[in-house]
C-alpha cells in the first residue's frame, strides 16, 4: 500500500513538474530568438530584431490592475509597429521593489539582448539608475516610469498627467451630486501627502467637483497601501455610511464601485471602466492609455539611444493633449444631465493648452436647462486646506509640483478623514 | 440618501464590525476542533481561500447559495483530509504541512481564478444568489433601536456562524464524542489504550474543521462581490488572524466570539476612526491622531498579553491540547 502510495505521488510530482515545465517555456516569452525572422516579410529589418524587456511588479497573467495595464500598453504598441511581443518582449514579472532583485532582472534582460529595458514601477529607480550608468549597459536604453532619475545618456522617466483626467472625473461627480443634492463626495486613496502622484489626484478631483458644485466636499480616507482589496471595499463601504453619495478611488480594484453598486450610490473608477463591474454606479473612470508612450519609446528606441534621447527627453510627461491619459466612456445611464458636454468644453480647455488644472484660474461650470454648457474662467487663489494661498489669483499653472513630485498639500474642500 | 447623524454612524460602525469579520469565527472555530484533535493546522489561509473560490464559482454557475455553501465545505474538507494523510498517516511536520496547504490552497485560488478568466461568474449574473446573501430582517427584534440594527439585520451567513460557534462549544464540551476528541489532543496514548479510535477522530475532526474554514472563505468571496482581479487573494490574511485568535480565545468556540468581536473592532475601527473623530469631535476626536496601523497592531498585542496572563495564571486554566502539534505514532507508545 505504501509502495503504491509512494509511486502515485512521485508520478503526481513527476506530472507538476512537466505542467510547470511548460507554462514557464510559453509564458517566458522570447527566451528563443532564432524563430522571430519568420514574422511577416513586410517588416523593417530593426522591427523583427529589436528586444524590449519589461520588469513588472505584479503577474504578467493578472487580468486588471496596475501591472495589466503595462503590459497591455507594451504589447499594443509593439503590435502596432509590426513587432511580435511573443518573441521580442521578454519580461521578468513579480519583482519586488527591492535594488538586488531589480539588478538581477536587469542582469537577465540585458543578457538576452534587450536594448530597451522598460521598470514599470517607482521603487525601481535606483536599480535602473545604477545600472545605466553600468559601462557594460552603456547601450542599453533604461525607461523608467513614475520615478524622476534620469541621465542625458540612456535614462529618462516618464509619466503622464492623470490629473487632468481626474479633474474630468470631478465634474461628472460635482454634476452627479448637484443632482441627488447630496453634496458629500468621496475618496477612497491608496496614499494621500505621501505622493504627489496620489495627492494631486485628490486636488485635482475635488477643484473639478468644485467646478461645478461650489458646495461639494470631497472625503478623503487613505489606505496606506496599494493593493488591499478587502480594505479598499471596508473602506468605500465607511465613506458611504457616512453619507457620501459619490465615490471615487485611488486603488486598483473595482471593490469601491461595487460597494457604491450595492448601496445604491454612485462613483467614479480609476485605470480602467469599472461601468462593467457596477453599471447601475460607475459615471466614469481616470484611465491611462500607456501604449501611447511605449508606441513612441520603442519607436525611437530602435533609431538609438541618441535619438530616444532627443525625442523622448530625460522626463516624458503627457497629458490629455497626447492621449495618454483620458477618461473611460461615460455611463449615460448613470450621469447626469449634461455630463457629457461639460466633460468635452474641458478637454478642450486643456488640449489646447489655454488652462491647466493646478493655477490661479479657477473654472464655473453651469449646465444650462437646453444641455449646453458655459465655462467661465474666473481668477482666484489657489489655497491649501489650511488657506494658504499656493497659487495667487490668475497665476499660472503649477503643473510641475505635481511632475517633479513635489506636491504635498490638499486643496481647499478636501477633508481629511 | 443615508441618515448621517452621529448615532447612526455608531450604529452602523458596530454592524460592520459584524458583517466584515464574522469569517474571522469560521476560521477560528474550524482551527479550534482542529487543535482540540491534537493537530496544528497552519494551512487556515489557504484552506479558506479553496473554499471561497470553488465555493464561489458553484454557488454563482447555480445560482444557489446552498450549493456554494455545500461545495465550499467540501472542497475545504479536502484540504483537511490531505492534511490528515500527510500529518496522520505519514507522519509528516505539522507545522511545514499547514504552510503548504496555505501556498497550495492559496497557489489553487489564483490558478483556478485565473483560468476562468473571461468567463468569470459575477454576482450580478447570480440574482438568486446575492439575494440570498441579503440581509434579513428578524420580525419585531430588527425594529428595536440600535440593538436591531447591529444584531438582528444580518446576512443569514453572519447567524449560521453563530450557531456553528455554539454547537461546536456543545460538540467539544458536552458530548461523548467531543469528550473523546479532547482525550485525543490531550493525550492520544491513553486515549488509543482506552479504544478511541485516533485514526478516526483526527480524520473526521480535521476535515470537519477544515470544512468550516472553507465556509468562512465562502462568506468573504460573496462579501467581496465575488470580484476576482487576480492580485489580491479575497482571505487576505484572514486565515493567519484566525489562528492568533484561536489562542485568544483559548481554545473556547464561545470566547471565539468575543475574540471575533474585539479583533473586528480594531479592524473596523481602522477604517472608521476618521468617521468616528468627525460624528463624534468632542469625545472622540482625539481617534484622528492615532497611527491607523496601530489599530491592525493591536489585537495581536492583545493576543500575545493574553497568552501570557493565560500562562502565568494557572496551567489548569490553558485550553490548549497537550498533545497539540505533536504527532501520533503507535508504536512509540
Amino acid at each position: 500500500m505504501k509502495k503504491f502510495l509512494a509511486m502515485a505521488l512521485a508520478v503526481a510530482m513527476t506530472l507538476s513538474l512537466a505542467a510547470c515545465g511548460s507554462n514557464s517555456s510559453s509564458s517566458s516569452a522570447g527566451s528563443n530568438t532564432g524563430s522571430s525572422s519568420s514574422a511577416s516579410g513586410s517588416q523593417t529589418a530593426s522591427n523583427t530584431d529589436f528586444k524590449v524587456g519589461a520588469i513588472y511588479i505584479n503577474g504578467q497573467n493578472d487580468t486588471a490592475g496596475y501591472t495589466y495595464q503595462h503590459h497591455k500598453g507594451i504589447t499594443t504598441a509593439m503590435e502596432n509597429l509590426g513587432m511580435d511581443p511573443a518573441t521580442q518582449l521578454l519580461i521578468v514579472d513579480q519583482v519586488p521593489e527591492n535594488d538586488t532583485e531589480v539588478s538581477n532582472a536587469i542582469d537577465t534582460l540585458a543578457s538576452q539582448g534587450c536594448q530597451l529595458i522598460i521598470g514599470i514601477s517607482f521603487g525601481y529607480l535606483n536599480a535602473m539608475d545604477a545600472a545605466a550608468a553600468k559601462p557594460e549597459y552603456s547601450d542599453i536604453i533604461f525607461t523608467h516610469a513614475t520615478g524622476y532619475l534620469s541621465n542625458p545618456d540612456n535614462f529618462n522617466n516618464y509619466f503622464g498627467r492623470i490629473y487632468q483626467a481626474r479633474y474630468l472625473t470631478g465634474i461628472a461627480a460635482g454634476l452627479k451630486s448637484l443632482e441627488t443634492g447630496n453634496n458629500s463626495l468621496g475618496y477612497v486613496a491608496a496614499y494621500n501627502l505621501d505622493y504627489a502622484e496620489t495627492c494631486s489626484g485628490i486636488n485635482a478631483f475635488t477643484l473639478g467637483a468644485l467646478a461645478v458644485n461650489p458646495n461639494a466636499t470631497v472625503t478623503v480616507k487613505t489606505l496606506d497601501t496599494w493593493g488591499d482589496e478587502t480594505l479598499e471595499r471596508q473602506t468605500a463601504q465607511a465613506l458611504i455610511d457616512a453619507g457620501c453619495g459619490v465615490i471615487a478611488q485611488h486603488c486598483d480594484s473595482a471593490q469601491p464601485q461595487l460597494a457604491a453598486q450595492e448601496s445604491g450610490v454612485f462613483g467614479c473608477g480609476y485605470n480602467s471602466d469599472m461601468t462593467e463591474q457596477a453599471p447601475d454606479a460607475h459615471i466614469t473612470a481616470a484611465i491611462w492609455h500607456w501604449d501611447v508612450y511605449y508606441q513612441a519609446a520603442i519607436e525611437a528606441a530602435m533609431q538609438g539611444k541618441e535619438h530616444f534621447m532627443e525625442t523622448m527627453g530625460e522626463a516624458y510627461y503627457a497629458g490629455l493633449a497626447e492621449g495618454m491619459v483620458d477618461i473611460s466612456p461615460i455611463n449615460e445611464a448613470v450621469a447626469a444631465p449634461g455630463t457629457q458636454a461639460a466633460v468635452d468644453a474641458v478637454t478642450e480647455l486643456i488640449v489646447s493648452g489655454e488652462w491647466d488644472v493646478f493655477s490661479g484660474v479657477k473654472l464655473n461650470i453651469t449646465v444650462n436647462e437646453d444641455g449646453t454648457v458655459n465655462v467661465e474662467q474666473v481668477d482666484a487663489d489657489l489655497k491649501d486646506t489650511a488657506g494658504n494661498v499656493i497659487v495667487p489669483a490668475g497665476g499660472a499653472s503649477v503643473d510641475d509640483s505635481v511632475i517633479k513630485g513635489s506636491m504635498n498639500y490638499n486643496v481647499e474642500g478636501v477633508v481629511v478623514s | 440618501m443615508n441618515d448621517t447623524s452621529a448615532a447612526s454612524i455608531l450604529v452602523l460602525f458596530l454592524f460592520n464590525i459584524i458583517v466584515y469579520n464574522i469569517p474571522l469565527l469560521y476560521g477560528t472555530v474550524g482551527e479550534i476542533i482542529t487543535e482540540k484533535a491534537g493537530s496544528l493546522n497552519l494551512g487556515v489561509e489557504g484552506t479558506m481561500a479553496v473554499g471561497a473560490m470553488f465555493g464561489y464559482l458553484a454557488g454563482a454557475w447555480t445560482d444557489n447559495i446552498l450549493v456554494g455553501l455545500v461545495v465550499s465545505f467540501l472542497t475545504a474538507a479536502l484540504c483537511g483530509l490531505l492534511f490528515a494523510v500527510l500529518t496522520v498517516s505519514l507522519q509528516a511536520n505539522q507545522n511545514v504541512t499547514g504552510l503548504t496547504i496555505t501556498t497550495f490552497g492559496v497557489g489553487l485560488y489564483f490558478f483556478i481564478g485565473k483560468g476562468v478568466g473571461q468567463n468569470w461568474p459575477t454576482m450580478q449574473q447570480a440574482p438568486g444568489l446575492s439575494a440570498a446573501f441579503g440581509e434579513i430582517h428578524i420580525p419585531v427584534l430588527s425594529d428595536l433601536p440600535v440593538v436591531g440594527k447591529v444584531l438582528f439585520s444580518h446576512n443569514p451567513l453572519v447567524y449560521l456562524g453563530l450557531a456553528i460557534a455554539v454547537l461546536a462549544w456543545w460538540y467539544l464540551s458536552c458530548t461523548r464524542m467531543g469528550l473523546k476528541l479532547r482525550a485525543v489532543g490531550e493525550n492520544p496514548g491513553a486515549a488509543d489504550s482506552v479504544g478511541v479510535n485516533i485514526l478516526l477522530y483526527k480524520y473526521l475532526n480535521l476535515m470537519l474543521g477544515s470544512g468550516i474554514m472553507g465556509l468562512g472563505g465562502f462568506y468573504m468571496a460573496l462579501n467581496m462581490s465575488g470580484s476576482f482581479e487576480g492580485s489580491n487573494c479575497w482571505v487576505n490574511g484572514y486565515g493567519w488572524i484566525a489562528i492568533a485568535l484561536v489562542i485568544f480565545a483559548n481554545w473556547n468556540p464561545l470566547y471565539a466570539i468575543l475574540g471575533t468581536v474585539v479583533f473586528g473592532f480594531f479592524n473596523t475601527l481602522q477604517v472608521y476612526a476618521g468617521t468616528l473623530a468627525s460624528a463624534f469631535p468632542d469625545g472622540l476626536g482625539w481617534l484622528n491622531a492615532v497611527p491607523p496601523h496601530l489599530f491592525k497592531a493591536l489585537p495581536f498585542i492583545i493576543t500575545a498579553i493574553v497568552l501570557v496572563v493565560s500562562s502565568i495564571r494557572n496551567r489548569e486554566g490553558s485550553g490548549q491540547p497537550a498533545a497539540l502539534g505533536l504527532n501520533y505514532f503507535r508504536e512509540e507508545r
